[in-house]
């Protein structure tokens, strides 16, 4: 039944479709649709946010000091109000939103990397290197995170740099726990069997074999990971020991708007409303990845009628 | 059984090592650790006599001995503030970030298992659906934003709860609301989908074949099921606790390690960090040994394997 | 007439899900009788265990809908009856066990807790209960009861557990045992137990059966009455040898034209082409380790124990046994992906396990493999051009890249497969497509030799009667050979030249098919050849009698 089902997919229509079959199950699913659009808009305000807003937003202004939220009298710009120095809270926000997507971003990324590279090597050499690698991750797994970042970031200095750094250290286990049990499984599937029995070479079962299909779960888990590395990241800024002035990042405004929070309480409010709707943007998008990525689950997204 | 035990603890055993191994060779990355430990405007000569006395001139091997020695025998150095031993410190800290670490767990769980269960027995429906999008949302949105928002509407807008110290319960309530939320996001998404699985799992249907009671069937088959899996996150979220801890102590100050930790931080008190971290680290290694026997109690296979 | 145990009539069950609609039954009939088996036949998707579902309340609702029907039970219709009534009736009057005996015991229940809830579930005071339930486990041939009474049933073997799950069905003398496919996952010895416990119990208890299954001598074995399925339909019923031997309805003709073990042996042309594949003296033990430092303790497994055997070219050689027997060991072995301990692989007379590595890929060449799972030997991520490329990407000299398209549309055509599906992914065929797809990545490389490893186990009778057809046209046509491993004792019996059978890694017994089937020497082979079902040796019988 299923092979009628796909019969109209042509060679050269493949590809367009895709992106269009893609589409399609992401409007299908309204909330993923929304967190889709919700984290578009969040990184175009990231890249293009600072340069569009209006001069002065970003200096002081007195007469702005603490300017409440919602009061349209100075412009748009001020529509959630201003910080203690006179700086509109939105244009703060959008270059709050360019270092916090950029460290979270550059974090999962080199997590990602290292721990799928080690993932690999762990699952497909296995023997004593591949324990020895495990044991190095759980040993840097069970230990809290924060409480992890918080010594080696007050040993070393907490620049931009250095935070990544403790981010994704913190974070590699994770991916290269998953990408090992991932290969563990896919390396004794027949196909890949098959391809051994043909003579192919490893770096042919890796890259051709088990790596495509590990990568949606890598993929789906990298999303979830944006979110975790987002909220430690925010945490470290909020404690004082994540980036410092004059970079901002969302967690770095909540901490600093806490002592007006009597007499201003959007100085914090804003940045952790920022920071909340990321985080469950990227995971109801992991979910949705979820269900997309497994074949078993992807039926329930496609067209209807189709099958 | 006794294999599993073994090999369990002995991982743990090595976690904990390869921790101390850690935080010894962070303190000497930047130099002399006695940089670390001096208050920052000491004279030359006095760093020197520090150093020469802790043997901080030596070969790193015959310091890192030296640090065993000195940790086995729980000697973790002398607070900058007060001279106390190190230790003290963290050790009058500890039992408040226990109990709030226990009743904010004790919290999550009841919680998560309830509201999970249900949720599970009808997939996709309202209930379902609320609870999947609160679970969603508590497991996403930061804990030192909620604990700024709980100040801002209960102690400042409605002034019905206090916002500082531990003197009466209702002292405890903020902090631990900002410790459960999240791991009560994430368990409850733990106990909805092992529960579902659980649910329709073979051996379920068998128990219905059998014409066993449903209320036995949920709680005594497909219940105890599910569990498996949340013990393992919960242990997780159990560890990660000292997290939430140090941003809520430190929103309430509240006198737990948390607080401590970032305390020390702000003095630059390197020897009470490290005690802070070396007992959180053995407070995790007694947890995670407790959650492996909660594990083979659950689960027979792991206790032949 | 008088009124039946059970009855089903004009049952209809349908399936939402999103969107779409499934009829997974449709006006579906049957009645069973007190003491009597009645068998539904079917292959998968026809529906077979869906009204038995419904008989046990077992159907969600939703996504499941009742459309129409009634389900007779004791006198009421027991279809949507409340829940506490439906909890009196499982399990003590009507109980059913399942295929997958590891899944549909509790894992962290002990076996004697899991017999003794089917009695407290229905009022039996905990103490007799246990009594009964130790006394049940020795019922159904589990020695030492009281022992095994407080074990897990990851402790059991798969036949094993199957017996404790009849323990717990019958634990309360039900009227009506519902057992769905209660033996498709175990050996053939293993089957012949279980079939002789459930007939051994109706004969004592005089339940009726219902008995689940796609396997046609299963069904003749213990069934009085068979209900033949497909699509959701009842197309005959009637009493079984009636049904076997004068099929009216079109389906149950094709289904019984394809299955194996009517065709009679084949005729084993006298002269041998040239001897291909010699395996001499090979072995592989595997020590056993224990504790961290996995050291040695000196016990070997002895996976595979001096095994020899040859292959001519045009034969066709069938290697049959048990899980355990060695057989994917040997598999693994000739395909280069375990070291073997001793022993020599001879192609041609020339050395396979050599050091120097682009002699061996010449020689590897030569030798293809079709494995069981079709859904797992194709990598879900390539389309079918590529896979069916890939080993000419890995042996780069045999065809230049220009090529490829053609000769991907060639050999699809071969295995009956269009030209246009080399765009398409795996997901999109059926499991038998699937195997087509395999077959001709086999064939890319224009081997000598194929290994068959389970090929045709996972597919429904009739697929497995086309793949079998292709394997032997694709054989006449290319002068293939063929390695061809299998459980299945009537498939070998149809297809293999000579036939070897292996036990505990060792070759017990080998010849020419016939007289590995009709003159069995060894009493493993002579064992497996009587746990068959009586109808595949009838049908042996029948053959040799029309010669």
């Amino acid at each position: 039944m299923t092979d009628v089902a796909h019969a109209g997919m042509g060679d050269a229509r493949a590809a367009l479709s895709r992106t269009a079959d893609v589409f399609l199950m992401l409007w299908r699913d309204k909330f993923a649709f929304v967190s889709a659009a919700f984290l578009l808009f969040v990184i175009y305000v990231a890249i293009f946010g600072p340069s569009i807003l209006p001069d002065g937003a970003l200096t002081m202004n007195l007469r702005a000091r603490n300017a409440p939220p919602f009061d349209l009298e100075r412009g748009w710009v001020y529509i959630l109000g201003a910080d203690n120095l006179g700086r509109s809270l939105l244009a703060r926000l959008a270059v709050g939103a360019r270092y916090t997507l950029l460290i979270a971003g550059s974090a999962v990324l080199i997590a990602l990397v290292i721990g799928t590279f080690f993932g690999l090597i762990a699952g497909y050499r296995g023997g004593r290197i591949g324990t020895i690698i495990l044991q190095l991750a759980d040993i840097v797994m069970s230990f809290p995170s924060l409480l992890l970042a918080l010594i080696v970031l007050f040993v070393l200095s907490p620049q931009v740099s250095n935070v990544v750094l403790v981010l994704a250290f913190s974070r590699v286990p994770v991916y290269l726990r998953t990408c090992r049990a991932e290969v563990l499984e896919i390396r004794e599937r027949q196909f890949v069997v098959a391809a051994k029995a043909l003579g192919a070479s490893h770096a042919r079962m890796v890259f051709l074999h088990i790596l495509p299909n590990a990568l949606p779960t890598l993929m789906t888990l990298a999303t979830l990971e944006f979110a975790a590395v987002m909220l430690s990241e925010s945490s470290l800024s909020f404690l004082g020991l994540g980036v410092q002035a004059p970079a901002v990042t969302w967690g770095l405004m909540v901490s600093d708007g806490r002592g007006y929070l009597a007499t201003a309480w959007w100085l914090s409010f804003w940045p952790g409303v920022a920071i909340s709707l990321t985080a469950i943007s990227a995971n109801l998008l992991a979910n949705w990845l979820r269900t997309v990525l497994d074949p078993g689950q992807r039926w329930r997204l496609e067209k209807r009628g189709e099958s | 059984m006794g294999r599993y035990f073994r090999q369990r603890t002995l991982q743990s055993a090595l976690s904990l090592f390869g921790l101390i191994v850690l935080v010894f060779f962070l303190a000497r990355l930047t130099g002399n650790p006695a940089d670390l430990l001096l208050p920052v405007d000491t004279p030359q000569s006095v760093r020197d006599e520090f150093s020469a006395r802790h043997g901080f001139d030596q070969p790193m091997i015959v310091q890192f001995g030296r640090y065993l020695i000195e940790l086995t025998q729980l000697d973790m150095g002398y607070s900058l503030r007060d001279g106390h031993p190190a230790l003290d410190h963290v050790l009058a800290a500890f039992p408040t970030t226990l109990l709030l670490s226990f009743w904010a767990m004790l919290i999550s769980l009841t919680i998560a298992i309830v509201t999970g269960s249900i949720a599970a027995w009808r997939p996709g429906g309202l209930f379902d659906r609320i609870a999947s999008l609160i679970s969603l949302a508590g497991a996403s949105v930061p804990n030192f934003w909620i604990a700024i928002v709980g100040v801002l509407i209960f102690a400042v807008w409605y002034r019905v709860l206090p916002t500082s110290g531990t003197g009466t319960p209702l002292h405890w309530v903020l902090p631990v609301a900002v410790l459960f939320i999240r791991p009560c996001g994430v368990l409850t998404q733990v106990v909805r989908s092992s529960m579902i699985a659980a649910l329709s799992a073979p051996y379920t249907k068998t128990a219905r074949a059998r014409g066993v009671r449903t209320r036995t069937v949920i709680f005594g088959h497909a219940l105890r099921n599910a569990m498996l899996p949340v013990v393992t996150v919960a242990g997780d979220q159990a560890a990660g606790m000292i997290n939430g801890a140090v941003i809520a102590e430190t929103i309430f100050g509240f006198p737990g390690v948390g607080r401590l930790l970032i305390d020390s931080i702000m003095f630059r008190d390197f020897a009470v960090i490290q005690a802070a971290v070396m007992v959180t680290a053995i407070a995790i290694f007694f947890l995670n040994i407790g959650i492996d026997i909660i594990y083979a109690i659950l689960d027979p296979r792991v206790r032949h394997g | 007439m008088t009124q039946s145990l059970l009855e089903v009539s004009d049952l209809s069950v349908r399936f939402h899900s999103r969107g779409t609609i499934v009829d997974a039954v449709k006006n579906v009939s049957w009645r069973l009788d007190r003491g009597e088996t009645l068998a539904i036949l079917g292959e998968s998707g026809s529906g077979k265990s869906v009204s038995a579902a419904a008989v046990m309340g077992l159907i969600d609702i939703p996504p499941g809908e009742i459309v129409s029907g009634r389900i007779i039970f004791g006198g009421e219709n027991i279809l949507n009856l409340p829940l506490a009534a439906r909890e009196e009736i499982n399990g003590k009057r009507i109980a059913m066990i399942f295929q997958d005996t590891l899944a549909a015991l509790n894992p962290v229940y002990t076996v004697g807790h899991q017999i003794t809830e089917s009695m407290t579930a229905h009022g039996v005071e905990r103490g007799e209960a246990k009594r009964r339930a130790v006394g049940l486990i020795n019922r159904v041939g589990i020695a030492e009861p009281e022992r095994r009474f407080n074990d897990y049933p990851h402790q059991f073997s798969g036949g094993q557990r199957q017996r404790i799950m009849i323990a717990a069905a019958i634990a309360m003398e039900p009227d009506v045992l519902i057992a769905d496919e209660p033996t498709s996952a175990l050996d053939v010895t293993v089957q012949a137990g279980i079939l002789k416990l459930l007939k051994k119990l109706q004969a004592e208890n005089g339940m009726g059966i219902l008995m689940i299954t796609h396997d046609i001598g299963v069904a003749s074995e213990v069934a009085d009455k068979v209900a033949v399925m497909s699509q959701g339909e009842v197309v005959e019923q009637g009493d079984i040898r009636s049904v076997l031997d004068a099929p009216r309805h079109p389906y149950t003709q094709r289904l019984l034209e394809a299955v194996p073990g009517r065709r009679g042996y084949l005729q084993t042309g006298a002269t041998a082409g040239d001897l291909l594949l010699e395996v001499k003296g090979l072995s592989k033990f595997y020590d056993l380790t224990s504790g961290l430092l996995k050291t040695a303790t000196g016990r070997k497994i002895r996976a595979l124990d001096d095994v020899s055997l040859s292959l001519s070219k045009g034969e066709v050689l069938g290697i049959v046994g048990e899980s355990g027997s060695g057989k994917s060991t040997l598999v693994n072995a000739l395909l280069g992906l375990i070291e073997p301990t001793a022993g020599e692989v001879l192609f041609r007379g020339q050395s396979m396990l050599l050091e120097d590595q682009t002699a061996m890929r010449a020689l590897r060449r030569r030798i293809q493999v079709v494995f069981q799972d079709p859904t797992a030997s194709l990598n879900p991520r390539m389309s079918v051009a590529r896979i069916i490329s890939e080993p000419w990407a890995i042996h780069d000299s045999v065809l230049p890249r220009g090529q490829w398209p053609g000769r991907v549309a060639e050999l699809l055509e071969q295995v009956g497969l269009s030209p246009d599906h080399a765009a398409r992914y795996p997901h999109q065929f059926s499991g038998g497509q699937r195997q087509r797809i395999a077959i001709a990545r086999a064939l890319a490389l224009q081997p000598e030799v194929i290994i068959c490893d389970e090929a045709v186990s996972a597919l429904d009778v009739s697929i497995q009667a086309q793949i079998i057809e292709l394997l032997k046209d694709l054989k006449r046509q290319h002068g293939l050979s063929y390695l061809f491993i299998a459980h299945d004792l009537p498939v070998v019996r149809d297809f293999a030249d000579r036939t070897i059978v292996m036990q505990s890694g060792q070759v017990v017994e080998s010849g020419r098919t016939q007289d590995v089937f009709e003159r069995p020497q060894h009493p493993y082979t002579q064992n497996l050849l009587a746990s068959r079902p009586k109808e595949e040796r009838h049908r042996g019988r029948a053959l040799e009698t029309l010669k």
